[in-house]
């Protein structure tokens, strides 16, 4: 009988806080196509199913907030139009903060070309946890400058949960991961600090990639630290064809290509197939055709590191598991710290690796058919300067 | 002195000037109605263009899930567009392009009862385009202006014979710039460019190509070079390479293009890129998400079935489907005929 009153009283509390289409959609969408700029966009509470994107183009200094995280909750789930949740375009000086967006089709927030982008205490996630339908990415500005996402969270993205691509000067703090492919990826972006995040259940916690072939071609300076990177130990759910979808299950820490990155002061706890890996972009196994491209990690800085893990053996899924099984063979003492080794044999590489708590590392020869699998550090046993803090 | 007096000469010329410019300045509002703008003559739902009306067409046009659209400028009159062979042609402010959608009950007997559902605006004003989405009346008398756009229930017979009903999306204002935007520039148009141009149009006097009718009414001088042409996407007049190309060029070029909104991709369709990889040939994705369909090439040589780019044409998954904006329907034709330019490819 309790039980019964209980459901009722769900029931109604649903019916009263959910609006739907299209009056309230037309609402939300009247206050972004007709903002104007220094004004703020004030999203009242409730749930609201929406069927396409709200999209802000070439406004400055416009400020769209919610009543809380918990409380403005804009779901896309019956989304017919635009793949994004939330859009802002060519615009100078924007604030998204407290509020929730659910289950796009694409990406829940995407920022592109915006001069001062800052996302705080947004969520974006897909309630139905990881699945390879749901939409790339989280939090997604790209080609954007000055970007601070703070107090935030993703989960479930089938790609990156907080993702900051082709972009200069990025703070990524106090925010959670969790449940994604990658939980927060820098990509080809520029002098960038990542830290006090907790990246925790996802494919890869925190990676720092260059690729080729995109506007932006080169990332770096990029700090990763204090940060709780724990049990990132899901199963990869990309589609195929993604970068993302190459990086092994048990991944702490990834960075690929990309030069002047330096890890310190995080905990690396329990990602049982990488720690930290350092690789080339050679390990993919995808073609190279732009030649403006540099592939190989340069200048990278792990230092003050706390590593754990227990004993258990690396993921044997995917092509990078493949490789763990049948060449690596670490069983199940899997170093920390793997290097591919992979060089680009003109420049000399700076690869410093001190003062981690249990370290262990492998140079694991990658380019030479894993032939000379080495755990000796005395080469990269340096310390280097300190990367300047972001500032703007 | 006399370079004082030069000076001064100058100066004032340079003030009238700045006065003679701010003068000229307007702050426009758009007409509520569109029947305000007395673009047509007649019963304005039959759309038959007013004065200094010109309907126009392009070669291969933007799908836009099988609306009918029908093009129309009007440059006011004493002043020219100024011809280029690559880009936009430079157009004199005041100018305004028109395009209709509709929808004919059945698309085997597409002229008779036809209805418009919207006319969308491009007015350059104060030398910057602005879009204003209007919308029709049920009874077909007048379209209102609507910035918001919105979602409509449309049925009709199509070509096979097949009823189908099926939702379309009006863009509003800022969706309008999801096409029409170029890197931070503002709004431009997409078809007033040579090669879209560059063919036949059935005007009242006869046939005449567009170009040479727009320059014998004194609205544009076309040089003697040659002038590009895109193919027309369905006719076997030409090759299917210039028939996929063309297509490519009008429905993705304008985003896929590197100052477009898709230069995050690095994969441009625009009918200038010459180099294949950036043409998608063997090129893996980016940021595609789910959008990649687990496959690793745009264009897979050879293998439609194993391309990114038919993938994406092959969905009405608003997180796959490509374009972005403006398709609720797959477009058959257009991935036949990508699927067959794939398929020859070596």
């Amino acid at each position: 009988m309790f039980r019964k009153h209980f459901l009722v009283f769900v029931f109604v509390i649903i019916a009263v806080s959910s609006f739907s289409q299209p009056e309230e959609e037309k609402k939300l969408m009247r206050l972004f196509v007709l903002a104007e700029d220094n004004s703020i966009i004030d999203l009242p509470e409730g749930t609201f199913n929406l069927e396409q994107s709200l999209w802000l183009d070439g406004k400055q200094h416009v400020t769209i907030r919610g009543k809380g995280m918990h409380k403005t909750i804009l779901n896309f789930a019956g989304q017919v139009g635009g793949a994004e949740g939330i859009k802002v375009t060519n615009s100078k000086q924007i604030i998204i903060s407290d509020l929730t967006v659910q289950n796009t089709k694409g990406d829940a927030i995407k920022t592109q070309e915006v001069s001062g982008i800052t996302i705080r205490q947004v969520k974006a996630e897909w309630t139905r946890g990881p699945h390879p339908e749901n939409g790339g990415y989280g939090l997604y500005p790209v080609q954007c400058s000055q970007v601070l996402i703070d107090s935030c969270e993703a989960r479930g993205a089938s790609d990156a949960g907080i993702y900051v691509g082709q972009s200069k000067q990025i703070i990524v703090r106090h925010s959670k991961a969790y449940e994604n492919v990658a939980g927060i990826e820098i990509e080809n972006s520029l002098y960038a600090d990542v830290y006090q995040n907790e990246a925790t259940n996802n494919t890869g916690g925190i990676l720092v990639f260059d690729l080729p072939d995109l506007v932006q071609k080169k990332g770096g300076y990029v700090r990763v630290f204090n940060n709780n990177i724990h049990e990132n130990n899901h199963d990869n759910f990309a589609p195929k064809g993604n970068i993302v979808g190459k990086v092994p299950a048990g991944t702490g820490i990834m960075i690929m290509a990309t030069n002047n990155v330096e890890i310190f002061d995080n905990n690396i706890i329990n990602n049982r197939s990488a720690g930290t890996a350092i690789v080339s972009y050679y390990i993919s196994e995808n073609p190279i055709r732009d030649s403006s491209y540099y592939p190989y990690p340069n200048h990278i800085a792990i230092h003050n590191n706390t590593y754990e893990r227990q004993q258990v053996r690396a993921t044997s899924k995917g092509r990078m598991g493949q490789m763990f099984r049948f060449k690596l063979r670490f069983g199940k003492q899997v170093p920390h710290i793997l290097f591919d080794g992979i060089t680009d044999g003109q420049q000399p590489l700076q690869l410093c690796i001190s003062n981690n708590q249990n370290q262990s590392f492998a140079n694991f020869d990658a380019g030479n058919k894993f032939k000379q699998i080495s755990r000796d550090t005395s080469a990269y046993n340096c310390t280097s300067n300190a990367l300047p803090a972001v500032v703007w | 002195m006399k370079k004082f007096a030069t000076l001064t000469l100058l100066l004032l010329s340079w003030l009238l000037l700045v006065n003679f410019n701010t003068g000229q300045q307007f702050a426009f509002a758009p007409y509520e109605h569109l029947s305000d703008y007395g673009f047509f003559t007649g019963n304005i739902k039959m759309l038959q263009p007013a004065g200094d009306v010109m309907a126009y067409d392009l070669a291969t046009p933007l799908f836009s899930d099988y609306a009918i659209k029908d093009r129309f400028i009007r440059i006011p009159a004493g002043t020219q567009a100024v011809y280029n062979d690559s880009n936009i042609f430079d157009l004199p402010e005041g100018t305004i392009l028109i395009k209709n959608f509709s929808f004919p009950e059945d698309f085997r007997q597409p002229e008779k009862l036809r209805k418009n559902i919207e006319t969308r605006l491009l007015i350059l004003q104060n030398g910057a385009w602005q879009a204003y989405p209007y919308l029709w009346n049920e009874a077909q008398t007048d379209a209102v202006y609507d910035p918001l756009g919105g979602i409509q229930h449309i049925g009709y017979i199509n070509y096979a014979g097949k009823a189908i009903n099926t939702r379309y999306i009006i863009p509003n204002q800022t969706q309008c710039k999801g096409c029409h935007r170029q890197g931070d520039a503002n709004m431009q148009p997409i078809g007033i460019a040579a090669r879209h141009l560059n063919k036949d149009f059935p005007y009242a006097e006869g046939n005449e190509n567009q170009l040479m009718h727009w320059q014998r009414a004194g609205i544009i001088r076309i040089p003697e070079d040659t002038i590009p042409a895109n193919a027309v996407w369905n006719s076997a007049q030409f090759s299917i390479d210039q028939r996929a190309r063309a297509y490519l060029d009008i429905n993705c070029g304008f985003c896929h293009n590197p100052n477009g909104a898709a230069n995050t991709s690095g994969l441009f369709l625009h009918a200038a890129n010459t180099n294949s990889t950036a043409l998608g040939v063997g090129k893996t994705p980016v940021a595609a998400g789910r959008g990649s369909g687990n496959l690793q090439y745009d264009i897979a040589p050879g293998h439609p079935e194993q391309s990114i780019l038919i993938y994406r044409m092959k969905t009405t998954d608003p997180g796959i489907a490509m374009p972005e904006i403006g398709r609720l329907q797959m477009h058959k034709e257009g991935i036949a005929l990508l699927s067959e330019w794939i398929a020859a490819m070596r």
